[in-house]
Order: C-alpha cells, then sequence, then structure tokens
C-alpha cells in the first residue's frame, strides 16, 4: 500500500482516466450520436459528397466551438472536486489540469473524427475526390476542438462561479463564431478608400473561427477568391503560403491557451 | 455520239495536259518550295517530301494543291512571313512550319490568306510564330485540324493562333491551339462556324468576337486561358455545347459577354472559372440548358442589360449565383436549378413552393468592397443574406425564380 501511494501519477495517468471517465459518460455518445446522425442524413439527403463537404463546414466552424467551450466549461467544474482530491496528492498542477484538459479535447475530436467519418467511409470516401477536402474538414475541427476546449478551461480556472463561468463561455462562442466578423465587415466598409489586403488578412488570424473557415475557402472557393486584386491576397491564396500560415497559426492558437492553463494552475488558490 | 467523244477526248487531254503533280524534295531540280510554285501550272499538285526547306515569303499565286509528305518543315528563320496565298482554291496539307518573323509594325503569320476564296487549310502544324493562320478579306474556306502552340508570354509582343478579318463563311474545325495571345480571334467576320477546336493555355482569349454577325460556334473546349472566350460589339452569335473551364484570376471570365444581341446559350458546361459569365451591356439573350459548376460567380450581370432570358439551366455549388451592380432589374429567371435553394415542395410537382433569390446582399458587398471576400461563408454573412432574402432592400426585389426545380435538370 505505501509502495503505491509513492507511485507517482503523472499527466498522461491523468490524462487517462479523464478520457476512460469521459468515454464512459452519456455526453460524449450524444456528441458521436449527433455527428454520425448529421453525416448520415447528409449524404442521404444530398447524395453527392462535394456539397455535403460544404454543408459540414458550415456546421463544424460554428458547433464545434460551441460544444467545445460548453463541454470543456462543464467538464471543469463536474469535476472541480475530484480535482481537489488530486490537488492533495503529490501531483503536479499542470499535469493535473492538462492531463484534464487533454482528456477532454481528445475524447470530443474522436467523437467528431468517428462520428463523421464513418459514414463518409461507408458512402465511399476513399474513391471520391473529395477525401483531401475532408481530411481538411477533419483537421480543422479537430484543431478548433483543442483551441475551444483551452479557452474554456481558461475560462473556468479565472471564474469559481459556475454561472459566471458558462455565461462568459457562450459570450466568447458568441463573439468570435458571429460579432467578430459583424465589427469586422464595418471596419471594411468604413475604411474602404485605405488599401485593406493585410488588414484584412490580420483580421482573420486573429480569430480561430474565422482561420478555419479561410482554411476551407482555401480549398472549396478559391475560384472566387482569385477574382480580388490585391498582390498580398495572390500571394496568400494563391500558393501555399496561406495554407502554411494558417496552420501555424492554428498551432499557435493551441499553444497560447494552453500556456496559459499551466502558469494559471500554478497560482491559483484552491 | 462523236460528239461525247470528243468531249471525252477533251477532258482527258485538258486533265494529262494541266494537273500534273509536281514533287519538291532536296535533290529533285525543284529544291525548294518557292521553285515549285513558280514551274508548276493551275489547279496542279505539289508534293513536298520530307525534309528541311528554309525559306519565307512564299507566295501562292495560282490554284495549287500543295501537300507534305510526313510533315515536311518550312523553316522561316524568324525572317517575316512564310506563306502567303493570294489565289483562289489553294489547298495547304500537312506541313510543319516554324520560326516566323517578330515586328511591331506587320502582323506576319506562318501562313496568310488574302482577298481568296474555297481555300483548305488543313493538317498542319506550326511552332514558334507569331501569327498562325491569318485569314484576310476571304470567303468560303475551311481550317481544319491544325495544331499550333505558340511561346506567347507578354500580350504587347505575340500574335494569335487563328485571325479572321473581314472574311465571311469560313468554317475552323478540330483545331488545337495553345500559348498564343487569343486562341481564335474574328474581326469583321460573319457567318463562321467554329467546331470541336481546343483552345487553352492562351495568354489573353481562348476566342474572340469583334465586330462580327451571325457566327457559330459549338462543342469546342477553352481551359486555362486569361479569360475563355470574349464575344464583343457582335450580334445573332450562336453558342452551343462548349466548355469554359479552369478561367482563372482577377478579370478572367469563362464567357465575356460585351454589347452583344440576340445571343443563343445553349447546352454550354462553364466549371471552375473565377466568374462564368460576365455580361456587360447585352440584351435580348437566351440562356437555356447550361451548367455553371463551382464558379466563383456563375454569372456577373453589369448595367444595361435587358431581357436576357436564363430558362433550365443548372447552378451547382457556385460562391454567387447572380451578381448585380444595379437594383434595376429587366432580365427573367425561369425553371433552373439552384444547388443554393433550400425552399421546399410539399405539392410534389418538382418545383419549389417558394420563390429562389439568386442574388444575395453579400454579393453587393463585395461588389463595393472587394476585401470583403474575407468573410465568405461566415455565419455572420448568412444571417444578414437571410435577413435581405426575407425583406429586400438592396438587391432587385422582382429578381426571382419563380419556379425553381427539386432536381437538378438533365437533357
Amino acid at each position: 500500500m505505501r509502495l503505491r501511494l509513492y507511485y507517482p501519477i503523472t499527466m498522461l495517468k491523468i490524462l487517462k482516466y479523464s478520457f476512460y471517465d469521459l468515454m464512459r459518460s452519456r455526453w460524449s455518445y450524444v456528441y458521436f450520436a449527433f455527428y454520425l446522425l448529421l453525416g448520415v442524413v447528409l449524404l442521404f439527403l444530398n447524395n453527392d459528397l462535394s456539397k455535403a463537404v460544404i454543408t459540414l463546414m458550415n456546421v463544424i466552424i460554428v458547433l464545434v466551438p460551441l460544444i467545445g467551450t460548453i463541454f470543456g466549461v462543464m467538464y471543469y467544474y463536474n469535476s472541480q472536486e475530484f480535482t481537489e482530491l488530486l490537488l492533495a496528492q503529490p501531483v503536479k498542477r499542470s499535469s493535473i489540469f492538462l492531463g484534464q484538459y487533454l482528456g477532454v479535447a481528445l475524447s470530443l475530436s474522436m467523437s467528431l473524427i468517428l462520428g463523421l467519418g464513418i459514414p463518409f467511409v461507408f458512402y465511399g470516401l476513399f474513391e471520391s475526390s473529395a477525401i483531401w477536402d475532408f481530411s481538411l474538414l477533419l483537421v480543422t475541427g479537430t484543431f478548433l476542438t483543442l483551441i475551444f476546449t483551452a479557452l474554456a478551461f481558461n475560462i473556468a480556472l479565472t471564474n469559481e462561479n459556475k454561472i459566471k463561468g458558462f455565461g462568459y463561455a457562450i459570450l466568447l462562442w458568441l463573439f468570435l463564431a458571429v460579432i467578430y466578423d459583424g465589427l469586422f465587415l464595418m471596419t471594411l466598409i468604413l475604411f474602404e478608400d485605405y488599401p485593406l489586403d493585410k488588414l484584412s488578412l490580420i483580421g482573420t488570424m486573429l480569430n480561430p473561427i474565422d482561420l478555419s473557415r479561410t482554411l476551407i475557402l482555401l480549398k472549396l472557393d478559391i475560384s472566387a477568391l482569385l477574382g480580388y486584386t490585391g498582390a498580398v491576397f495572390k500571394q496568400f491564396f494563391g500558393t501555399s503560403f496561406g495554407f502554411i500560415i494558417s496552420f501555424i497559426m492554428l498551432t499557435i492558437w493551441v499553444v497560447m491557451p494552453v500556456l496559459r492553463i499551466v502558469f494559471k494552475s500554478k497560482k491559483k488558490d484552491f | 455520239m462523236k460528239h461525247i467523244i470528243f468531249l471525252i477526248a477533251a477532258i482527258f487531254m485538258a486533265n494529262s495536259t494541266i494537273a500534273q503533280t509536281i514533287e519538291v524534295c532536296k535533290t529533285c531540280p525543284n529544291s525548294t518550295l518557292k521553285k515549285g510554285i513558280a514551274n508548276a501550272k493551275s489547279f496542279d499538285t505539289i508534293v513536298v517530301k520530307n525534309g528541311t526547306y528554309k525559306e519565307h515569303n512564299v507566295i501562292v499565286d495560282k490554284p495549287l494543291t500543295i501537300i507534305g509528305k510526313n510533315y515536311p518543315v518550312i523553316d522561316g528563320e524568324l525572317k517575316g512571313e512564310i506563306i502567303t496565298i493570294i489565289s483562289d482554291s489553294v489547298t495547304v496539307d500537312g506541313l510543319f512550319i516554324k520560326n516566323v518573323g517578330n515586328s511591331y509594325t506587320e502582323d506576319y503569320a506562318a501562313i496568310r490568306v488574302k482577298n481568296s476564296k474555297h481555300f483548305l487549310i488543313q493538317n498542319l502544324v506550326l511552332e514558334k510564330l507569331f501569327f498562325g493562320i491569318y485569314i484576310e478579306k476571304s470567303r468560303y474556306g475551311k481550317i481544319f485540324h491544325n495544331k499550333i502552340v505558340g511561346e506567347a508570354v507578354e500580350e504587347y509582343n505575340s500574335g494569335n493562333g487563328i485571325q479572321l478579318w473581314y472574311s465571311k463563311n469560313v468554317e475552323i474545325e478540330h483545331n488545337f491551339v495553345q500559348h498564343v495571345r487569343d486562341g481564335i480571334y474574328l474581326e469583321f467576320s460573319d457567318f463562321c462556324t467554329i467546331k470541336n477546336n481546343e483552345s487553352t493555355l492562351n495568354v489573353r482569349y481562348g476566342l474572340h468576337f469583334m465586330f462580327s454577325n451571325d457566327d457559330t460556334y459549338q462543342d469546342n473546349t477553352f481551359e486555362n486561358n486569361g479569360a475563355g472566350v470574349a464575344v464583343m460589339f457582335s450580334k445573332r452569335i450562336k453558342m452551343f455545347n462548349n466548355t469554359f473551364k479552369e478561367n482563372w484570376g482577377t478579370a478572367s471570365y469563362g464567357l465575356l459577354l460585351k454589347e452583344i444581341n440576340d445571343a443563343e446559350i445553349e447546352g454550354n458546361t462553364f466549371e471552375d472559372n473565377t466568374i462564368g459569365i460576365n455580361v456587360e451591356g447585352s440584351n435580348r439573350i437566351s440562356y437555356k440548358h447550361n451548367t455553371f459548376k463551382e464558379n466563383g460567380w456563375a454569372v456577373k450581370v453589369k448595367g444595361a442589360c435587358y431581357t436576357n432570358i436564363f430558362t433550365e439551366n443548372n447552378f451547382l455549388y457556385n460562391s454567387f449565383d447572380i451578381a448585380y451592380n444595379s437594383k434595376v432589374n429587366d432580365n427573367a429567371f425561369d425553371r433552373n436549378y439552384w444547388s443554393n435553394y433550400t425552399g421546399y415542395d410539399l405539392d410534389k410537382n418538382g418545383i419549389g413552393d417558394v420563390p429562389y433569390r439568386p442574388v444575395k446582399l453579400f454579393s453587393y458587398i463585395v461588389n463595393r468592397t472587394p476585401e470583403t471576400i474575407i468573410l465568405l461563408r461566415s455565419m455572420f454573412i448568412d444571417i444578414i443574406d437571410f435577413s435581405e432574402k426575407v425583406s429586400p432592400v438592396f438587391t432587385p426585389d422582382d429578381l426571382l425564380d419563380n419556379n425553381p426545380q427539386i432536381k437538378k435538370l438533365t437533357w
């Protein structure tokens, strides 16, 4: 018994625990079932992989961040007692929170990939030309899950009050998914007399939802995007440059909030 | 009876004296094409044997049939025009012509037909050219199955593949034109038929009409050109079953219509173009049975277009279906299939119960501030598009398809 107590509890162990805990929870199945249903219904109604991919893109860009934030906040508050128990053990704080974060993010990503992947594979994805568009969709979906779960953990760590935490989480989603684009559009129209191509690209980089949208636009709407004359646009969209920069920015968007989780959890009083 | 025998004998003798076959080869008495033509009489056939002939300014001034055996090379050594035809009823067949001279003052061509009738130019291969086949003030000819591959990079110092100028009743068929300025160019040329050609990778247009009326082009493919086809200042042009593909860029269209009246556009496919059709100041045009697939803009309508009628077309997954820059609309859309249609069909007659509005508010915004294109497919844009759809303020409120099809159309 004594030996076991000294056996170090690592981040991996906590990750495993969180992951299995979530795998057993009803919500993971609901989430998985939702994507499965979405995929099946879309393919059933459309009979066309490329159109289904376009519809899916709209869904993924809006819903994945929403589910990621809500789920992240919910999981944190629900497992608060267990976290406090863990904190009494000789475990590094960063391991606890990173473990939990990765547990949530990975189980959500898995539901997304399996839920959407299974119907598409059965529908003949591998023989279709849409396979690259579809994989890009899944990769962006996974990135969005990682980003928004991390942001949710940040919100939950800073707010003891559950109601406030949920409120901020929904506000964050609403801001990034809708309001930001509204403000962005207003800015562009307001300053239309000035060269705007750099500004519009920077504006896109600062919002992970816009960033993933652009990444998918690069695949689906490249012919429309090339209609604009700006040289910076042309370099960004016409070459693989845009693709690489977008992925780098998405990675930064994952790393920054995760670093803040580590930093915040070290200082926090429980 | 006597008369008939005499007549037959006369024809036989006439034939043997007039229609001779003259051979041109390196070791023959006629060692160049020029010598061959000089020694030939009208209606003779000149057979050019395999080899390289360094010649330019070859003038064909009598009705001759010039046939190349195994593609002899006529090398112009960049000195100027290579073959000029100034006689009626000339046939040129099976030559490989290259190295046409470049000039900023004169339009040197690989082969030019001037003031002639009943010419036939076929099975030629043209390379390293300035202008390819230049038909000037000529009628009733045929340009058939030629391959023209240029090296054009800039518009100002390159020529066109096949050019017609003040010519009538010319048939252009089964040609393959690449890397020139305009693949095929018609200026002041009426009643021409352009069929089954493939015009790709050209600097400017795949096919270009200027002040040309009553022409037909069909079953052609235009791919990856600066812009696919430009039809300007022309009347009664028929455009059937052509394919316009991958014409990408800022001023790039599948088809550009400028000041066109009474045209018919039927059964064409527009795929992956920045703009499928760009329409400016064009009236009474019928668009029928066309397929617009995955274009940036399927159709962009700019000012002063009246009575354009779109019936039974497929609009599939375009970023924008129709874009307008004004609030006035005199064009009709009926019985089209729109993949972006979200209505329903409760009475199951195959026609949607709610009209479709093909012009989105966002296309107006993009028209005004082009950089906003980056917000395409954003949720905020969907919301404002939706509110505009419910109560049109900026888009013409009578611009709608009252009978949108539920299923993709097949013909």
